[in-house]
C-alpha cells in the first residue's frame, strides 16, 4: 500500500510540475510583464534594468526554476489589476470560496447518492420518470440561469433571501467565515443550491447507472437464487460495489465544485477565488490565472490522492495487488 | 412410488417483443425423483436455461411464465407471490451459475457470503455458521478450509471459486440443485472434479440435480436420466444409456451423430510422415514467445527489472502438405499465441517459422510469401466478421489487398464461387453478418480465408463457439475444402474429441511446453506423458457413458 | 444452408429487401417512433436550427442596422405597439431593438459556435481516440494523461483560460473578429476528452477482434485499419457523445458571453443578451431576459433530449 501511494504521489508531482509548467508559460509569455510595471514613457534603458531585476533575462529553464521555487512559497508576483501580491489576493478570498464548495458539494453528495439509489432500485415507477426528466433539463439549465431565476424568485419576488454577497462576515484569524452570522448563511443557501444542482443531477445519474450495472451482474443473480433477502442485496451488496466506481467519479465532481464556482460566484457576486479570477481573464492578469491555474490543480491533485486511498479501503482487489507489487 | 422433488408440467415462458411474443419454454413436462441427477441438454435457443431460471423464479425481465406449472415436493410454485419464491431459494432451491468467476461478489470474503447465506436460512449463530461455512468448504474440497475462509473470492482460481458456489448451493440443505452449465467456463482437467465434488456434495446431502448442458459428454458422465430439448419443447426423455446408445427422435439421432468422440475413428486418416521432417511444408522450430508482465505503460520508461512470462517454450513441430496438424491445450497453454505466431500476428522471441522453405519473419519476402500462403480461420464468427461490411467486401478483402482480382467484375465473379465452395448461396453476398447464423458466419469465415488462396490455414478453436451439429458440418466442410484444394491445416482446439476426428497427428502443448507429439492414434491410444494421460482420463466424454 | 438458426431472432431473409425499408424497420425508427418526447424535442431543436438558420430572411427587423433603430422604442412590451408605431412580438430592449429578431440573430452565434466548436473537437477527440486506442503503449499513456487531467477540470474553466491566453497573444485590434473563432478553439480544446476517452475505449474493444487481426495478416496499412475497420464501428458513441457535447457547447458559449468574456457586444448571442437583460430584471422589463433565457433552455434541453433518447436507442440494453 505505501508503495502505491508512493507511485501516486510521483505522478502527482508530475502532474504538478506540467501545470505550473503551463501556468510558467502563460505567466512569461502572455502579454508583456513589464508593460504592466513601467509607466508608457519608460526608456528602453529602464525596460533592461527592470528585466533584469525581474530575471527575464536568464535562460529559460532558470526563469522556470525561479518560478516553481516561488511557486512553492506561494510567491506568483503582483497583479496586474489590483497591484498587490497574488498570494494575497488569492488567500483573502479563499475562505468564501471553501465555504461554498463545501456546503454545495455537501448538498450535491447527500441528495444526488440518495435519488440516485432510489431511482435505480424502483426503475419503473413513475417518480423515478419525473425525476430523471427532471434531472435531464437540470443539466440543460445553464448554470448561470439557474441562479438568476432564483435570484428572481426568491430575492425580487418573495424577497425571502439576499440576491448577491456574503452578508456579515466573522473574522477568526485570517479566516473570514460568514457561518456565524444569521445573514452569512441567509447568503449562503441561493449560490449553494446554485452551485451544487450540475453536481448534483451528475452524481445521481452515476450513481443511478453504476448501480443499475451491478444490479445486472451474476453475483446478484446468484445471491438471489442463494435466497437472500431484497434488502441484503440491494444494500449489502448492490450498493456497495456501485460505490467503488462511484467514488472515483464523484471525488472528482467535488473537486471540480472548487472551479465551477467561477459562474457562481460571478451571478451571485460572492466574493471568491472564482470572480477573482474570471474578472483576471477579463483583463488579462496574468499573474492572478498562473496562480489560480496552480490552485486548482492542487485541489485536483490532492482529491485524486484521496480518492485513491479510499479505493484501497473499499475494494480488496486492489490491497491485494499492490501487496503482491502487481 | 415417491413423489418426484420436481415436476413440470406443460411449462411456457414467453419474451414479448415490439409486435409478437417469443417462445422461448413452449409447453415443456418432465419430473425429477429425490436424489435423482438428470441432465437437459440442448443446443443454444433450445430453451434450457430458461427452464431452469423459471423453476428458480429468476426469469429476466420481460419474460414470464404464461402457461402450465411446476411443482415441488407437489406443492405449486410457479404461482407464489415473489416473496414466497423469495423464502424457497437458497432454502429448497439452490443454483449454480456457469461462470465461478463473475457469481461471486468480490467485495466480500467468501466467508462472509457463506455465513449470510447459512444465517439467511438456518437458525444458527455467527459462530456456528462459521463453523458450519468451513465444513461445507472442506467437503467442497477446498483445502485448509479454516485458513481460506477469509480470503476473498480473487485469491481462488476459477475451479476452485466454482467449488465455494457448489458450497454455497448446498449450504441450506436444498431438496433440490439446479445446476446451469457448471463446467463450461472450466478447463478439461478442472472440469471432471467440479463434476465430481458436484455429485458427491449433492448425493451426501440428499439433494436431486437439475443438470443444465450443451455438453453431451458432461450429461453422459453425470446424469441418471436426461431430457432432450430442442426450439423450446422437449424432444426425447429417458435414461442416459438409452438414449446415448439407441436415440429415437431423429432430432436426437442427428444430435448424437454429429458429437465427435475421442474413440479410434473408423475412417481416420493414415498416420503422418515421421515428425520433423526437414522437407516438411511447415516446420516450426523451437518457438519461444516472452511477455513482459506487471507494468503500466508508463512505469515502463523507468529503468528496473521486469518479470518475464514465457507463454510459449520451445515449441517445435512440422506439418506435411495436405495434412492436419492437431495442437491441443488448455486455457493458458500458450496454443493462441503458438497460432498467432504463425500467421505473422506476432513477433517470437525466438525460434523460427518456415512455409515452404520461407522463412515468415525473416522481412519483406518471408512477409510477402507468408501472406500468399498462410490463412486463418477465427474462434468467434461474431467479431472475426466486420459488422459494417457487407460479405462480399469481406470475402474480396483478401484478393484485393494481395492483388489477386482487381476489377469489379471479376472480384464479385470469385466472390460468388468461393461462396458456392463453402455451400451459401452467391446471392447472400449483398447481405451484412448480422443476417446469418454463427454457422453461416464461420462459412463466410472460411470462404475469406480462402480468398488469397492460401495453402496453409490455421484454424484457432474453429468450432468451439458452435452448436455441436453445426460443428460437425463446418468440420465436414473444412475437410472436403481440405481434399478439393490439398491444403495444410494446423487445427488449434481444447476440444479432444474434435482434434482427433480431425488430425493425422497431434501436438499437446502445456503451460507453454510441447509434452508430447506423434500420430493421432499412438496419442490417443498411447498417451507417454503423464499430462496426456489426465486429459484424456478427464475428458467427458460421450463414450464414457455410466 | 442447413445450419439449425442460432435462435428466432436471426433470420435468414431470402429476399433482398431495399435498404431504405431496412431502415424504416430498424429498432433506432422503432424506439423513434415509441417516444413522443424524443419527437417533440426533434422537431423544436429542428425549428430553433431553421429559425436561426434563416434569420437573416425570417427576421421582422435588422437589429444591428442603426438606421432602423428608434431610441423612442425602448422598452415596448411584448405583443404591443410602440412609440413610432412599430409592431414588436416579442417587445424591445433598451434601445428599441426587436427582441424577437435579436433573438434570432442571436441563436445564429449560439448555434454556429456551438457546431464548430464541437466539430473541432469531435475531429481531435476522435482522432486521438482512434491513435491511442490502436497504438497503445507511451502515446496512449500520454494522450490519456492528458485527457484524464483536463477532463477533472470542468471545461468553462479550460475554456476561460484559453480564451484568456487568446487575448494576451491576439494584438487588440484584431480581437474583436478573432472573438468568434476564439471562443470556438476555447470551447472545443476543452471537449475533446471525452471524445477521446470514448473513441480509445472503443477502439481499444474493436482492435482485439478477430476482423482486425484477419486484415492485419494480410498486410493491410494500419491507416487503412484504423479508417475502414475500426472507425465505422466506434461511430455510435461518437454520434451520442456529439450530440450531449453540442448542448453543452451552446451551455458553455452562453456562459462565457454571459461572463463578458466570450462574443464581441456587436454580434450578441443568447449568453450576451441575458447578460444584458438580467440589468432590466429588477426594474420589472422581464421580457428582454425571459426570451433569450428561454430559446437557450429549449435549445439545450431539446438536443440533450435527443442525445439522451440516441443513447438508449444504440444501446437497447441500457434500458
Amino acid at each position: 500500500m505505501l508503495a502505491f501511494i508512493a507511485r501516486r504521489l510521483v505522478q502527482s508531482v508530475i502532474v504538478m510540475l506540467v501545470v505550473a509548467f503551463i501556468a510558467f508559460l502563460v505567466f512569461r509569455y502572455v502579454g508583456d510583464p513589464l508593460a504592466a510595471l513601467l509607466s508608457q514613457d519608460a526608456k528602453q534603458a529602464d525596460y533592461d534594468a527592470a528585466r533584469e531585476r525581474l530575471g527575464l533575462d536568464q535562460p529559460f529553464y532558470v526563469q522556470f526554476y525561479y518560478f516553481v521555487i516561488n511557486a512553492l512559497q506561494g510567491q506568483f508576483g503582483i497583479s496586474y489589476r489590483l497591484q498587490q501580491p497574488v498570494s494575497q489576493l488569492i488567500l483573502e478570498r479563499l475562505p468564501a470560496t471553501i465555504e461554498l464548495a463545501f456546503a454545495s458539494a455537501t448538498i450535491a453528495l447527500v441528495f444526488g447518492v440518495l435519488l440516485g439509489i432510489y431511482t435505480a432500485l424502483r426503475p419503473r415507477a413513475f417518480s423515478t420518470g419525473v425525476i430523471m426528466t427532471g434531472s435531464l433539463v437540470g443539466v440543460s439549465l445553464p448554470t448561470f440561469l439557474i441562479g438568476i431565476g432564483l435570484i428572481y424568485v426568491f430575492a425580487v419576488e418573495l424577497k425571502w433571501l439576499p440576491s448577491f454577497g456574503r452578508g456579515e462576515v466573522v473574522q477568526i484569524g485570517w479566516w473570514r467565515t460568514g457561518l456565524l452570522t444569521q445573514s452569512g448563511l441567509r447568503s449562503l443557501v441561493l449560490p449553494a443550491i446554485t452551485l451544487s444542482l450540475f453536481q448534483l443531477t451528475l452524481i445521481m445519474r452515476l450513481v443511478r447507472a453504476e448501480m443499475l450495472e451491478v444490479l445486472r451482474t451474476d453475483y446478484i443473480r446468484f445471491a438471489r437464487a442463494r435466497g437472500l433477502s431484497q434488502r441484503a442485496i440491494n444494500f449489502g451488496h448492490a450498493l456497495r460495489n456501485t460505490m467503488v466506481p462511484v467514488i472515483t467519479i464523484t471525488g472528482l465532481q467535488l473537486g471540480s465544485v472548487i472551479a465551477f464556482a467561477i459562474i457562481t460566484e460571478t451571478v451571485f457576486q460572492w466574493p471568491g477565488v472564482g470572480s477573482l479570477f474570471v474578472n483576471s481573464v477579463a483583463a488579462v492578469d496574468v499573474p492572478v490565472m498562473a496562480a489560480y491555474l496552480v490552485f486548482v490543480a492542487l485541489v485536483f491533485v490532492v482529491i485524486n490522492l484521496i480518492v485513491d486511498i479510499l479505493y484501497f479501503i473499499v475494494d480488496p482487489r486492489l490491497r491485494d495487488g499492490a501487496r503482491t507489487g502487481k | 412410488m415417491t413423489e418426484p422433488v420436481l415436476s413440470i408440467k406443460d411449462l411456457v415462458v414467453e419474451f414479448p417483443f415490439r409486435d409478437d411474443v417469443f417462445r422461448a419454454v413452449n409447453g415443456v413436462s418432465f419430473d425429477i425423483m429425490p436424489g435423482e441427477v438428470v441432465g437437459v441438454v440442448g443446443e443454444s435457443g433450445a430453451g434450457k436455461s430458461m427452464s431452469g431460471s423459471a423453476v428458480i423464479g429468476l426469469i429476466e425481465r420481460p419474460g414470464h411464465i404464461a402457461g402450465g406449472e411446476i411443482r415441488l415436493k407437489g406443492e405449486r410454485i410457479d404461482n407464489l407471490p415473489e416473496e414466497a419464491k423469495a423464502k424457497l431459494r437458497g432454502k429448497r432451491i439452490g443454483m449454480v451459475f456457469q461462470d465461478p468467476l463473475t457469481s461471486l461478489n468480490p467485495l466480500y470474503t467468501v466467508g462472509e457470503q457463506l455465513v449470510e447465506t447459512i444465517r439467511t436460512h438456518l437458525p444458527l449463530n455467527e459462530a456456528q455458521a462459521r463453523q458450519k461455512a468451513i465444513d461445507l468448504l472442506t467437503e467442497a474440497g477446498i483445502p485448509k478450509a479454516a485458513e481460506r475462509i477469509d480470503s476473498y473470492p480473487h485469491q481462488f482460481s476459477g475451479g476452485m471459486r466454482q467449488r465455494v458456489v457448489i458450497a454455497l448451493a448446498i449450504a441450506a440443505e436444498p431438496e433440490l440443485i439446479i445446476a446451469d452449465e457448471p463446467t463450461s467456463a472450466l478447463d478439461v482437467s478442472v472440469q471432471a472434479q467440479i463434476i465430481k465434488v458436484l455429485k458427491k456434495l449433492c448425493s451426501s446431502h440428499g439433494a436431486a440435480v437439475m443438470l443444465i448442458t450443451h455438453d453431451m459428454g458432461v450429461i453422459a458422465q453425470t446424469a441418471d436420466r436426461m431430457v432432450v430439448m430442442h426450439h423450446g419443447k422437449v424432444v426425447e426423455t429417458g435414461t442416459v444409456g438409452d438414449i446415448i446408445r439407441r436415440p429415437r427422435e431423429a432430432y436426437t439421432i442427428k444430435l448424437i451423430q454429429s458429437i465427435p468422440t475421442i474413440l479410434r475413428q473408423e475412417h481416420a486418416a493414415a498416420p503422418a510422415e515421421a515428425a520433423n521432417d526437414d522437407g516438411a511444408y511447415v516446420q516450426v522450430k523451437n518457438l519461444v514467445r516472452d511477455f513482459e508482465i506487471g507494468k503500466g505503460s508508463f512505469t515502463k520508461l523507468l529503468p528496473g527489472k521486469t518479470e518475464i512470462f514465457r507463454a510459449v517454450n520451445d515449441v517445435s513441430f512440422s506439418i506435411s502438405k495436405g495434412e492436419t496438424f492437431g495442437l491441443v491445450g488448455e486455457s493458458g497453454s500458450g496454443k493462441s499465441t503458438c497460432a498467432k505466431m504463425i500467421v505473422g500476428l506476432l513477433r517470437p522471441t525466438s525460434g523460427q517459422i518456415i512455409v515452404d522453405g520461407h522463412d515468415i519473419w525473416a522481412g519483406g519476402k518471408g512477409h510477402q510469401e507468408r501472406r500468399k500462403r498462410v490463412q486463418m480461420i477465427f474462434q468467434d464468427p461474431y467479431a472475426s466478421l466486420n459488422p459494417r461490411w457487407r460479405v462480399a467486401d469481406i470475402i474480396a478483402e483478401p484478393m484485393r489487398t494481395l492483388g489477386i482480382a482487381r476489377n469489379r467484375s471479376e472480384v464479385d465473379d470469385r466472390v460468388a464461387e468461393l461462396l458456392r465452395r463453402v455451400r451459401l448461396d452467391p446471392s447472400v453476398m449483398r447481405k451484412f453478418p448480422h443476417e446469418f447464423s454463427g454457422g453461416q458466419r464461420q462459412r463466410i469465415a472460411i470462404a475469406r480465408a480462402l480468398s488469397s488462396q492460401p495453402e496453409f490455414i490455421v484454424c484457432d478453436e474453429p468450432t468451439s463457439a458452435l452448436d455441436v451439429s453445426v460443428q460437425a458440418q463446418v468440420l465436414d466442410l473444412m475437410s472436403e475444402l481440405q481434399s478439393e484444394f490439398g491444403l495444410t491445416y494446423l487445427l488449434i482446439s481444447h476440444n479432444l474429441a474434435v482434434v482427433r476426428q480431425m488430425s493425422t497427428a497431434v501436438g499437446v502443448l502445456h503451460n507453454g511446453v510441447l509434452v508430447e507429439k506423434g500420430p493421432t492414434d499412438a496419442i490417443f491410444d498411447n498417451p507417454q506423458a503423464d499430462y496426456t494421460r489426465m486429459l484424456l482420463d478427464a475428458v467427458p466424454d460421450i463414450s464414457k457413458v455410466a | 444452408m442447413t445450419d439449425l438458426p442460432h435462435s428466432p431472432e436471426q433470420p435468414v431473409v431470402a429476399v433482398e429487401t431495399s435498404r431504405w425499408k431496412t431502415f424504416l424497420k430498424s429498432d433506432i425508427v422503432w424506439s423513434y417512433r415509441h417516444s413522443p418526447v424524443t419527437i417533440v424535442a426533434s422537431i423544436v431543436a429542428l425549428l430553433l436550427i431553421l429559425m436561426a438558420v434563416f434569420a437573416p430572411l425570417l427576421a421582422p427587423y435588422n437589429p444591428f442596422n442603426p438606421a432602423t433603430l428608434n431610441l423612442m422604442d425602448g422598452f415596448t412590451p411584448p405583443n404591443s405597439t410602440s412609440f413610432s408605431g412599430k409592431y414588436f412580438a416579442l417587445g424591445t430592449d433598451s434601445q428599441g431593438r426587436d427582441m424577437l429578431s435579436t433573438i434570432m440573430y442571436g441563436s445564429r452565434v449560439s448555434l454556429f459556435v456551438g457546431f464548430m466548436a464541437t466539430l473541432f473537437a469531435m475531429v481531435m477527440g476522435v482522432g486521438l481516440g482512434l491513435v491511442s486506442g490502436y497504438v497503445g503503449g507511451v502515446v496512449d499513456a500520454i494522450i490519456m494523461r492528458v485527457a484524464d487531467v483536463q477532463l477533472s477540470f470542468p471545461a468553462i474553466l479550460i475554456a476561460l483560460l484559453i480564451f484568456g491566453v487568446a487575448r494576451g497573444i491576439i494584438p487588440p485590434n484584431q480581437q474583436e473578429g478573432a472573438a468568434v473563432w476564439v471562443l470556438i478553439v476555447a470551447i472545443g480544446l476543452a471537449n475533446w476528452a471525452q471524445f477521446a476517452r470514448t473513441v480509445r475505449g472503443a477502439t481499444m474493444v474493436e482492435r482485439q477482434k478477430d476482423y482486425v487481426s484477419a486484415a492485419r495478416l494480410l498486410g493491410v496499412n494500419p491507416i487503412i485499419i484504423l479508417l475502414r475497420h475500426v472507425l465505422p464501428n466506434v461511430l455510435g458513441p461518437v454520434l451520442v457523445i456529439g450530440t450531449i457535447s453540442l448542448a453543452l457547447a451552446i451551455i458553455e458559449e452562453a456562459t462565457l458571453s454571459y461572463l463578458g468574456v466570450g462574443v464581441p457586444p456587436t454580434q450578441p448571442s443568447l449568453g450576451t443578451l441575458i447578460r444584458i437583460g438580467q440589468q432590466f430584471m429588477f426594474s420589472g422589463e422581464w421580457w428582454i431576459i425571459l426570451f433569450p433565457a428561454i430559446t437557450l433552455i429549449l435549445l439545450a434541453l431539446s438536443v440533450n433530449l435527443l442525445g439522451d433518447w440516441l443513447r438508449d436507442a444504440l444501446n437497447p440494453k441500457l434500458r
